[in-house]
């Protein structure tokens, strides 16, 4: 094939543990989800390179989402929880440098937005948006409140689990993610249409924070493990030629 | 560097939902952040290359525009490198970053950027590469990111060269990928997220 260039060395989405672009339980995705699959071809240097961030970006409370949006003194209202994890690429290897952007409901599972509906409070210190860049090991921590669960209009009584949307850049553009962390025994998991569009139980374990009690803060916050799993590069090419990146 | 022989299972994607604005671009989500919002700007004053704007819209299978979408853009700079620290056959413009992103309109689901024309892209085994920018679309009911590419209608014969347009058969599918000309140094690219004129999607 003539599209393989020197590049071709991603590997592919895995089709098991993706979701699927259309599911008839999941309204919104009936006329957004493309007809025609996609086309495949390997990765040239427009998906290998991609941008990174510098640690200037990052501001002094962007990783606490307690206080980020608060007045001064002021915190906002719920649990506090610690959400922290690792990234990594397939192959193992910690992804340092990767910008995380996380964002959320409030702890009544209100959003911070104008086509947000829900009649529950709006909570004046919490805004719902942070972001943290992976240490040389790829670990990354952050302080929040954990959100609400919130109906939505889809089916006539769905209400997603509890989660944090979480959108990670890697090095490489073709490792680019938006997902969602759930928390370990919320019922509303299985019940879910958009966790639904997923159809590998075991996929769906992967996007479930744990309590980690070890991580936990005693008298101030509890702790939640969530590690990241990006592409990673085809191991022949990788150890042939790939060293030093 | 390592290679650990045990193979992790990637993590799924999920929808970035109606509310990724509050995450990716929160000032234009109304948050007070005292900062402009990531990929807002593209080029510095001095940038290097033809400056160009790239305007559309995201549409959904009914013609409606997508009013909640994100795009993202990433591109080579005028001659063909990328600003990246992957990028080993020179190095990019430094006044140009590259990387784009953008709200869609709450109204008319429009997204614009400004730019510069990339160059081609000559690969490290010499293949050269028609120049092109990749789009990445995320919206609710979008469960994993939408990867597509704006090739130019200027590059006629580029485009027939090029790997990646030579996967589609179809005329009409690689027309979908072709931005046009509105005016000078002005592009317009829609995409259609399904329908007559459903936007060729890649699993890169
Ligand atoms: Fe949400």
């Amino acid at each position: 094939m003539s599209a393989k260039g020197s590049d071709g060395i991603f590997s592919n989405w895995d089709a098991e543990r993706q979701p699927k672009a259309y599911s008839q339980d999941y309204k919104s995705s009936i006329l957004r989800s493309p007809k025609q699959p996609p086309i495949s071809f390997p990765t040239t240097l427009a998906e290998v390179t991609g941008p990174v961030f510098g640690h200037d970006i990052i501001g002094e409370l962007d990783h606490d989402l307690i206080h980020n949006f608060a007045a001064s003194g002021e915190s906002a209202i719920g649990p506090r929880i610690i959400v922290h994890g690792r990234v990594s690429d397939e192959n193992g290897n910690p992804v340092p440098n990767a910008l995380l952007e996380i964002w959320q409901a409030n702890a009544g599972g209100r959003y911070r937005h104008v086509k947000e509906g829900y009649i529950a409070a709006l909570d004046p210190n919490f805004g719902g948006c942070g972001r943290v860049i992976t240490k040389a090991d790829g670990s990354y921590e952050f302080w929040t409140v954990q959100p609400g669960p919130y109906p939505w209009p889809n089916g006539p009584n769905d209400w997603r689990p509890a989660h944090i949307h979480f959108s990670v850049f890697g090095p490489s553009f073709a490792q680019r993610l938006i997902t969602q962390m759930y928390f370990e025994g919320d019922p509303h998991i299985r019940l879910c249409p958009i966790v639904g569009t997923i159809t590998s139980p075991e996929a769906v374990q992967s996007l479930i924070g744990r309590l980690d009690m070890e991580r936990t803060v005693p008298m101030d916050a509890r702790a939640y493990h969530f590690d990241i799993v990006l592409r990673g590069r085809e191991q022949t090419f990788f150890e042939n030629q790939m060293d030093g990146l | 560097m390592s290679v650990s022989s045990k193979r992790l299972l990637q993590t799924p994607s999920q929808t970035a939902g109606p509310y990724v604005h509050i995450g990716c671009t929160p000032k234009f989500a109304g948050l007070n952040t005292g900062k402009a919002d990531l990929g807002s700007s593209l080029i510095k004053d001095g940038v290097k290359g033809e400056g160009i704007q790239i305007s559309g819209s995201v549409y959904d299978g009914k013609g409606a525009p997508v009013t909640d979408a994100m795009v993202e853009i990433w591109q080579a700079d005028y001659s063909g490198l990328f600003r990246s620290p992957l990028e080993t056959r020179g190095e990019a413009d430094p006044l140009f970053d590259g990387w784009g992103r953008a709200a869609c309109d709450a109204q008319t689901g429009g997204f614009c950027f400004e730019t510069v024309k990339p160059g081609a892209v000559i690969d490290n085994m010499g293949v050269r590469h028609a120049p092109h920018i990749t789009f990445w679309i995320v919206a609710r009911g979008i469960n994993r990111g939408l990867h597509t590419r704006l090739y130019f209608p200027d590059e006629v014969e580029a485009n027939a060269n090029d790997s990646v347009l030579a996967l589609i058969t179809d005329q009409n599918s690689i027309a979908t990928l072709i931005a046009a000309k509105v005016a000078d140094a002005s592009y317009r690219f829609d995409i259609h997220l399904q329908g007559e004129n459903e936007t060729v999607f890649f699993d890169a």
